[in-house]
């Protein structure tokens, strides 16, 4: 391997690595708040790619189709719950919230769709459709049963994965989808050729993990996430209540993912099915920041994405092993490092 | 689940076993084949997660692993299923033993997610291996022969599919039914309670890891000789999830719910990918979606499972009744000189908080020492640093002249301290019965092969009649049978101590063992603490209560501010004023 | 809204609370009257914090929970709070990985709406009460000292500014000093309109800042009365105010 082929895959390990690190970022935010290890976030992922796909051949029947059942579904749980309590007067409040309002967007996206819009605009759309996504599955899924150990909310995630694989296979079609690149400009750095498509997904990472870590340390509601992470009890004594936190971190979570779908759209081709891998690898940086810590999960995302561009030059038929298997020595050093203990939950 | 209802239920499920090869269609017949090999990895999920509380997605990469092993020796080396069998066994046990030193030893969610890792990586692997034969697999797996007879057919191979599936079950159920199925059955939920008793934790768990990556290595050698023909898609990750799915849905909590969970998922699988694109008129990946919609709904309504459901069916059976049996011997107390307990210096901090602050205090034997303080003085604090639940910041705690700071619990139980806990810490679904013998743990020697084949008994006959004896001494005996859960906390407290007891501990520590008991619970309390210290028994006791404390105790330390205030006579702390304005309290 | 009105603010009919089959509170009844402090004292174990709890509707409970005359049934943790129904629990439950002023900013989540420069008010006031918090504003919480961490506890509670504040054994663990200036700022709570419901192990202290009282023993009311009488009673004395114990 010479030098220039070393840059090559440094620089799609890291183009990688980024997008794995928002991904392990959106995963260590859900277990944090709310104990769910989110195995669907590849399927936001995957649709957001599919969404922009099919808005560039001027279709938004699979999105669409997807948020109003998931809005009439959210609508009805609203409908039995206002009638399990008897409290009528919130209703109509909650269903324009969880009805109407994701009717509104997928008839925005059905309307806008056709007209051909600018690029920019697409990508809007794909970020506002898929986002809603996140906190429907909240509502539907596992809002009802948000005290239940980690253990039975880990096999609901796995179940959801099932279900919206099934219904990415019906809305999205079996066929996969690129999408333009955002730039064709490559650069010259003293022998080394940089594509201008890495350094926009590197950059638009970077840019989004600043954001958030001053949403999560300048905002009232950003601490009220990382209250609710810290101490639950504590935080409902200080009237947060789960249920938001909740809906709000599985909509930022689902946004990122949105921005993930639409950074690997001109990377690799996606299927409906895609996402589950993608999503893995982001947790295993996620892992490696012990599903607690920000930093050490994008560092671990970093060297998830360089282990597996480096592997599949050198032993290409071995990438996945190595990638999987780099969690054992990852978890040994913990194991050793850190002090065993109680895990009564 | 005893004889009275096991002998109706189990006779109905055993002659449908029995019949069923005979009479089913073929298609049932192969459908209930699957059911009973993911019965018997389900199984091991149902010990591993459903009772010892640690998820693991690794199962399938475990039986693929025993699948594989067979594949491999019988047909590059020629060898026996049999042999395969148990080389399949050792290996797996060995892989299973170092993933467990790894990822068990740790807090949190560790090993859900290092075998998702593990289990990623063995199937790739088996893919890409020249010598397993990569993505297309192997062919030509002989059958397994039982004395020259064969069994090819699918019919021929549901016995020992079955035999095997039901041996499993009442191993796994006797297993649970013993000494180290109550410590298995109290990791979750009761870790720090059980080290308290000598349950080494952190061992115990990767015992449990191995015991069901062995069922799903002979899950995977029966798979594969019913298959002749092995590939890596039966191991994939996926397949490791569903094995999770099958615990869960069927009831993690009772070996049943692995055989309801089986056949439920399995069957239901089937039932959607047959109907559903009639139904629906076109072929497609429905039966995901329903798949996964039924049981995010079923888990919504029911977080437990099936099992339970059934199980309220059923009748009842009545609890086996306490035999008489030989007493188990009682503990070394070696020779003691000087001093029992010499609390030297200890110091603990949290943060910016200092709990106890060098505290010096010693215990003679046959003493009865009462630890008092206003709450929040650091008396729990003291209490954890000598039964080992808290580490020490520095200084030193000696026990019968040994050093004992900063050990593990189940090191300090070991030589011979006993302990209750503040807020009451029973296994509120098991009897008074099991969790009072969970107390003699360190009295027995059965280990997990011989209680989960039954060779355990007449040990097991004399802890549960020690157990029933110290439940009868602290005056329980109408309760030997419910559940501790349903007892009145009063009663728990109690139910603790008889826990204690029945260590046959050298020195009992009790965390206020008064709170919440009424003024005749009380005075019957205080009288078994007397009679115990007449027995030879050395007793430290935390209590908040001055009135309990003053007329039981030898000797009082008064803690105030994580310091000692005061030590002496009870008479001699009520005369002293500092105690008395700390204690009493005052605006 | 100084002195004591006399109408109920909190009133509790027929409380029980079971954890599975255990009951660890039967059919209590209490009320606290508008400017008033309640204190709620007994043993450990009597069921004091379960009683805060199920007011507070982190327990399910049977009985009826009227607040301001309306009945708080169905009505979430969250949904109290932002009625001005605050508990400052016995473990205090601070955001220990988060900063002192973090920690303040939070305890006004339920005023939210209210805007910036209410917010900003509720800070000043609770950074004049306590000023050590102002100094340690910056400090993450989980760092500071139990008789801070108690302040601190009091101020993220008055920043939700809350009509009652149920206070579980605010004396627990904290020098006799800090324990004394707890207890004055109770009072003075109580003078600037804020109801105090306090649950003590400290019944001496407890019964000479309060108006009410009530004993609670094994989960049930064996007494109640005006506190002066409480103190009073022999009984009380014996049992829980330790004369009988320190002769």
């Amino acid at each position: 391997m010479d030098f220039s082929i070393a840059a090559l895959l440094a620089q799609d390990g890291i183009t990688n690595g980024a997008v794995y690190a928002l991904l392990a970022l959106s995963l260590v935010l859900v277990f944090a708040v709310t104990r769910v290890i989110w195995v669907p976030s590849g399927e936001f992922v995957a649709f957001s790619t599919l969404t922009l796909a099919g808005l560039q051949l001027g279709k938004a029947s699979g999105i669409a189709g997807l948020l109003v059942a998931m809005a009439v579904v959210a609508g009805l749980l609203e409908v039995l719950s206002a009638f399990r309590q008897r409290e009528w007067k919130r209703l109509p409040l909650r269903l324009a919230a969880w009805t109407g309002a994701p009717l509104a967007i997928a008839g925005v996206l059905k309307w806008a769709a056709p007209l051909a819009p600018p690029f920019v605009v697409q990508i809007l759309l794909t970020l506002v459709a898929v986002t809603a996504l996140g906190p429907l599955s909240y509502r539907i899924v596992y809002q009802p049963i948000a005290e239940a150990s980690v253990l039975v909310l880990l096999i609901v995630s796995v179940a959801l994965h099932f279900a919206m694989l099934g219904l990415g296979l019906w809305y999205f079609g079996a066929e996969g989808s690129r999408t333009p690149p955002f730039t064709s400009a490559t650069f010259d750095w003293g022998g080394v050729l940089v594509s201008g498509q890495s350094l926009l997904v590197v950059a638009t990472s970077v840019a989004l993990i600043f954001v958030l870590a001053l949403f999560f340390n300048r905002t009232l509601y950003g601490r009220a996430l990382r209250a609710t992470a810290v101490n639950r009890v504590g935080a409902r004594l200080a009237g947060i209540s789960p249920a938001f936190a909740g809906m709000l971190t599985f909509t930022l979570a689902a946004l990122v993912c949105a921005f993930c779908g639409v950074l690997i759209g001109p990377i690799t081709t996606v299927y409906y099915d895609s996402g589950f891998l993608v999503s893995l690898k982001g947790f295993v940086g996620a892992i490696i920041g012990g599903l607690s810590s920000y930093p050490l999960a994008a560092a671990g995302s970093l060297l998830v994405g360089l282990l597996e561009s480096f592997s599949s030059f050198w032993a290409s038929a071995f990438k996945e092993v190595i990638v999987f298997t780099l969690i054992i020595p990852v978890l040994l050093w913990r194991s050793l490092t850190s002090q065993h203990h109680d895990d009564d939950e | 689940m005893r004889l009275t209802w096991s002998a109706a239920a189990v006779v109905v499920f055993l002659a449908l076993v029995a019949g069923a090869p005979m009479f089913a269609p073929p298609f049932w017949v192969t459908l209930g084949n699957y059911i009973g090999l993911y019965s018997i990895a389900a199984l091991g999920l149902v010990l591993l997660t459903g009772v010892a509380g640690q998820t693991s997605f690794g199962q399938a990469a475990f039986v693929g692993l025993g699948a594989y092993a067979s594949a491999w020796l019988t047909t590059s080396y020629g060898s026996s299923p049999w042999v395969a069998l148990a080389a399949g066994l050792a290996f797996t046990a060995l892989v299973a033993l170092a993933l467990g030193f790894i990822t068990l030893r740790m807090r949190g969610h560790y090993l859900p997610l290092a075998t998702i890792a593990w289990g990623i990586s063995l199937y790739f692997l088996f893919g890409n291996l020249e010598f397993l034969g990569g993505h297309t697999g192997m062919t030509g797996i002989p059958a397994i022969a039982i004395g020259g007879l064969e069994l090819k057919s699918e019919r021929s191979i549901w016995y020992l599919i079955w035999g095997t599936t039901l041996a499993s079950l009442w191993a796994t159920n006797n297993l649970l039914d013993s000494r180290p199925g109550r410590a298995i059955r109290s990791l979750r939920g009761g870790y720090e309670m059980a080290e308290a008793f000598g349950v080494d934790g952190a061992r115990l768990k990767i015992v449990v890891f191995i015991y069901a990556a062995l069922l799903a290595a002979v899950s995977g050698w029966l798979y594969v000789h019913l298959q002749r023909f092995v590939n890596p898609t039966p191991f994939s990750i996926i397949a490791g999830i569903e094995y999770l799915f099958m615990a869960v849905v069927g009831g993690a909590g009772s070996v049943w719910g692995a055989v309801v969970g089986a056949a439920l998922i399995t069957v239901l699988k089937q039932v959607l990918q047959d109907v559903l694109p009639q139904l629906l008129g076109r072929t497609g990946n429905f039966e995901m979606v329903v798949f996964g919609v039924l049981l995010i709904v079923l888990l919504q309504r029911a977080r437990d499972g099936v099992w339970p459901w059934i199980e309220r069916l059923l009748p009842k059976a009545p609890p086996a009744p306490v035999r008489d049996a030989a007493p188990l011997a009682p503990r070394d107390r070696g020779a003691a000189s000087g001093p029992l307990l010499e609390v030297n210096a200890a110091r603990k901090t949290f943060g910016g908080l200092v709990a106890v602050n060098d505290l010096s205090f010693r215990i003679e034997a046959g003493e009865i020492v009462g630890l008092i303080g206003p709450n929040g003085a650091g008396k729990s604090t003291t209490f954890a640093l000598i039964s080992g639940a808290l580490a020490l910041t520095s200084g030193d705690i000696r026990f019968r002249g040994a050093s004992i700071g900063s050990r593990p619990p189940h090191e300090i139980a070991r030589r011979g301290i006993g302990r209750t806990f503040q807020h009451v810490k029973l296994i509120p679904a098991m009897s008074v019965l099991d969790n009072v013998a969970l107390g003699a743990y360190l009295r027995g020697r059965a280990g997990v092969g011989r209680a989960a084949l039954r060779l355990d008994r007449q040990e097991e006959a004399s802890t549960r009649a020690e157990a029933a004896r110290q439940i009868a001494r602290c005056g329980l005996d109408a309760h030997t049978f419910d559940a501790a859960g349903s007892l009145a906390l009063g009663q728990q407290r109690i139910v603790e101590i008889a826990r204690a007891l029945a260590s046959d501990p050298t020195l009992l520590l009790l965390d206020e063992p008064a709170a919440g008991l009424r003024y005749l619970e009380k005075r019957s309390l205080a009288t078994l603490l007397r009679t115990l210290k007449g027995e030879g028994m050395t007793i430290l006791l935390v209590e908040h209560d001055m009135d309990f404390v003053m007329g039981l105790a030898d000797r009082l330390v008064v803690m105030d501010f994580g310091e000692k205030l005061a030590e002496g006579l009870p008479a001699e702390i009520q005369r002293n004023p500092a105690v008395r304005e700390a204690y009493l309290g005052g605006v | 809204m100084t002195a004591a009105s006399g109408s109920p603010l909190l009133e509790v009919r027929s409380l029980s609370v079971r954890y599975g089959k255990v009951e660890a509170v039967h059919n209590v009844s209490l009320r606290a009257d508008e400017g008033s402090i309640v204190t709620v004292i007994g043993p450990n174990g009597a069921g004091k914090t379960t009683l805060l709890g199920a007011v507070m509707g982190l327990l399910p409970a049977q009985g009826e929970v009227s607040y301001r005359g309306e009945s708080l049934f169905g009505l979430s943790v969250e949904d109290r709070v932002a009625r001005g129904l605050v508990l400052v629990p016995e473990k205090r439950e601070l955001f220990a990985s988060m900063s002192v002023a973090d920690n303040l900013a939070l305890g006004a989540f339920a005023r939210r709406r209210e805007g910036e420069a209410a917010t900003k008010r509720a800070l000043d006031e609770v950074y004049h009460r306590f000023p050590r918090l102002l100094e340690r504003r910056a400090q993450l919480a989980g760092t500071l000292s139990g008789g801070e961490r108690q302040m601190l506890a009091l101020g993220r509670a008055l920043m939700g500014r809350p009509k009652l504040l149920m206070l579980d054994e605010p004396s627990l663990g904290l020098a006799p000093l800090v324990v004394r200036e707890i207890f004055s700022i109770v009072v003075a709570l109580r003078e600037a309109g804020v109801s105090i419901l306090l649950v003590e192990q400290n019944a001496r202290a407890a019964l000479q800042v309060s108006d009410d009282g009530y004993v609670l023993e094994t989960g049930e009311l064996v007494l109640s009365g005006r506190s002066s009488d409480l103190a009073a009673n022999p009984k009380v004395a014996a049992t829980y105010l330790g004369q009988g114990a320190a002769g």
